[in-house]
């Protein structure tokens, strides 16, 4: 049960080994190819958002690294095991939020948690994971009558009621009202605060940007690129564009050095106001969707 | 929440523990189902008033009278109305829902799920059957098991019919489609073989295509096996062997056990087919 045999990456200064570790994962249903080379780490103690746009491989990622889909080749390390093969005592270390039922509409909220804690030999209380989850008032009410956003809790609640180290969402949030996503939002930070590792799928910007604290951008089943929100895709965020308007007519001129441009600007307009004058850099959404290739060439739009 | 755990953890609970876990919560589920509830206990019920007002005042190969012969078929037909039929639909209906998906993630043992199923099938048939057989003996007449031999036989029957349904069911409930589309499959299939095996004719009155494609499957022999409990012990002069042919049922039951148990091991998933 403690970690891994497999061979574990080079450490430096005896980091943690990550909690996941995949190298040129890749997935074909029939003869489409969903995954082509996926490389992914996720360290210990993140929350880390895999975000894409819906069939980008998403969660048939998820899906491998919860050991209940096959790979068709790679390397993949779980918490130190390869989850094609490992055992229960491995399960018990990672929870899933999943959008699968409960055990059954009839059951009340408090049924199902306490069922649920007979399969884990280290169940939270029930009263705590009601608490946490803010659903203590629905302890009594039937899971069938539960709104959706209601249902989403007490999956995150299954999710955690082991005392998972991984913590797997797989878009968590599609389908909830902005009050029910915000407060779900918090759950995923609490749980962040306590020291799990969190690995999420989203289609959603702002909750990647909002959770995370790196991003994972998946598009054609690779991974394109991984950074801290703030800093993803710092080469196309490099560049600004320069616009004002001359003889009625716009100019745009794309810099790394927009204060040179702006010099000699000015310089040719001693006297007169450059009209319409702006500087902008891409915001997160242009940089996403010049990621993900829904635009041309990097172009912002 | 509490701090993650990281520390080495106690060993997953045991496959028991799990197993008693899924009895109590299948035994719930299925309390609180009332249609589920009505159709299991009722259908027996129902049957064996109207077959026995209707045709009462016949008589059946070996001059048993009907009720007698009918009560037999009836009780072999709950049996596998409560095993194979409710086990088979239930958990197509449950992979379909997600909720077997749940049980993957969690690391279920699938016998310990399978024992959940196990015995909510023998409680709801115990009690099956409890309703069943004073309404027959208080209601019609019938006569129970002459003796405790004959109870013995009642219970091994009964008993080893409600397990090949179980494991039977499980099986099935990998045929691909919906689960409406499974539980079609599996009550057309059922009704059929109910006409089949002697249920309500009586068995060599029936086409001998007829008897020898019933001879295959399960339900003849527990129907036959109820017979030689409930029936005098002449009557088995009738049968097509012309005996109760106990040791043939016992085997044919127990292969069917065996092949559904390594159908089960082949086909069981926790998901909907792959795609």
């Amino acid at each position: 049960m403690t970690t891994t045999e497999l061979a574990a990456p080079p450490l430096t200064g005896g980091a943690p080994a990550p909690a996941v570790r995949v190298r040129g994962l890749t997935k074909s249903y029939g003869t489409t190819t969903v995954l082509d080379g996926l490389d992914l780490e996720v360290r210990r103690g993140e929350c880390f958002a895999l975000l894409g746009p819906n069939g980008a491989g998403k969660t048939t990622t998820i899906e491998v690294l919860e050991g209940v889909r096959r790979r068709d080749a790679g390397e993949v390390s779980v918490l130190g095991e390869d989850p094609a093969v490992a055992g229960r005592a491995w399960r018990a270390r990672i929870g899933v939020v999943s959008q699968g039922e409960g055990a059954g509409q009839a059951l009340s909220v408090r049924e199902t948690l306490d069922h649920f804690a007979r399969y884990t030999s280290t169940p939270q209380p029930t009263d705590e994971l009601l608490a946490a989850v803010g659903l203590t008032e629905k302890a009594g009410t039937r899971v069938g009558s539960l709104s959706g956003g209601q249902r989403r809790r007490l999956a995150v609640a299954l999710g955690v009621q082991g005392r998972p180290e991984l913590v797997f969402l797989d878009e968590p949030t599609t389908g909830m009202d902005p009050v029910a996503r915000r407060q779900f939002w918090q759950l995923v930070r609490d749980l962040r605060a306590s020291g799990t590792t969190v690995l999420l799928t989203t289609h959603y910007l702002d909750e990647a940007a909002e959770l995370a604290d790196r991003v994972g951008v998946i598009a054609g089943g690779r991974l394109v690129e991984v950074a801290p929100p703030a800093e993803l895709g710092a080469a196309l965020r490099r560049e600004a564009t320069v616009r004002w308007r001359e003889a009625g007519a716009w100019r745009e001129v794309r810099t790394e050095r927009p204060a040179g441009v702006l010099r000699d600007l000015l310089a040719a307009h001693p006297h007169d106001e450059v009209p319409d004058l702006s500087v902008t850099r891409p915001d997160l959404e242009d940089v996403y969707l010049a990621l993900v290739g829904a635009t041309p060439g990097g172009d912002p739009r | 929440m509490t701090d993650v755990l990281t520390a080495a953890r106690p060993a997953p609970p045991s496959v028991a523990r799990i197993a008693l876990a899924r009895v109590r919560l299948e035994l719930r589920l299925f309390a609180r189902e009332r249609q589920q509830v009505v159709f299991s206990f009722a259908y027996p019920l129902v049957m064996m008033v109207i077959f026995a007002s209707v045709l009462g005042g016949d008589e059946r190969p070996g001059d048993v009278p009907f009720a007698q012969y009918f009560l037999a078929g009836i009780a072999a037909t709950g049996i596998m109305l409560s095993s194979f039929q409710a086990v088979g639909t239930a958990i197509a209906a449950e992979r379909e829902a997600g909720q077997l998906e749940r049980l993957q993630l969690l690391g279920t043992p699938p016998v310990a799920y399978f024992a959940g199923k196990a015995g909510q099938v023998l409680v709801t048939t115990a009690v099956q059957l409890a309703l069943l057989l004073p309404l027959a003996r208080y209601g019609y007449d019938v006569p129970m098991p002459a003796d405790l031999g004959h109870w013995l036989t009642f219970l091994w029957v009964a008993g080893l019919g409600a397990l090949a349904g179980t494991v039977l069911g499980i099986a099935v409930s990998a045929l691909p489609g919906s689960a409406s589309s499974v539980n079609t499959t599996v009550s057309g299939f059922a009704i059929v073989l109910q006409f089949f095996s002697g249920v309500f004719f009586g068995f060599t009155e029936l086409p001998g295509w007829m008897q020898q494609v019933a001879a295959v499957f399960p339900l003849k022999w527990l129907t036959q096996g109820m017979r030689s409990a409930f029936l005098p012990e002449q009557a088995g002069a009738f049968e097509v062997a012309g005996g109760w042919e106990h040791g043939r049922t016992a085997l044919v039951l127990v292969a069917w056990v065996i092949i559904g148990v390594m159908v089960c091991v082949r086909t069981f998933r926790w998901r909907r087919a792959d795609r």
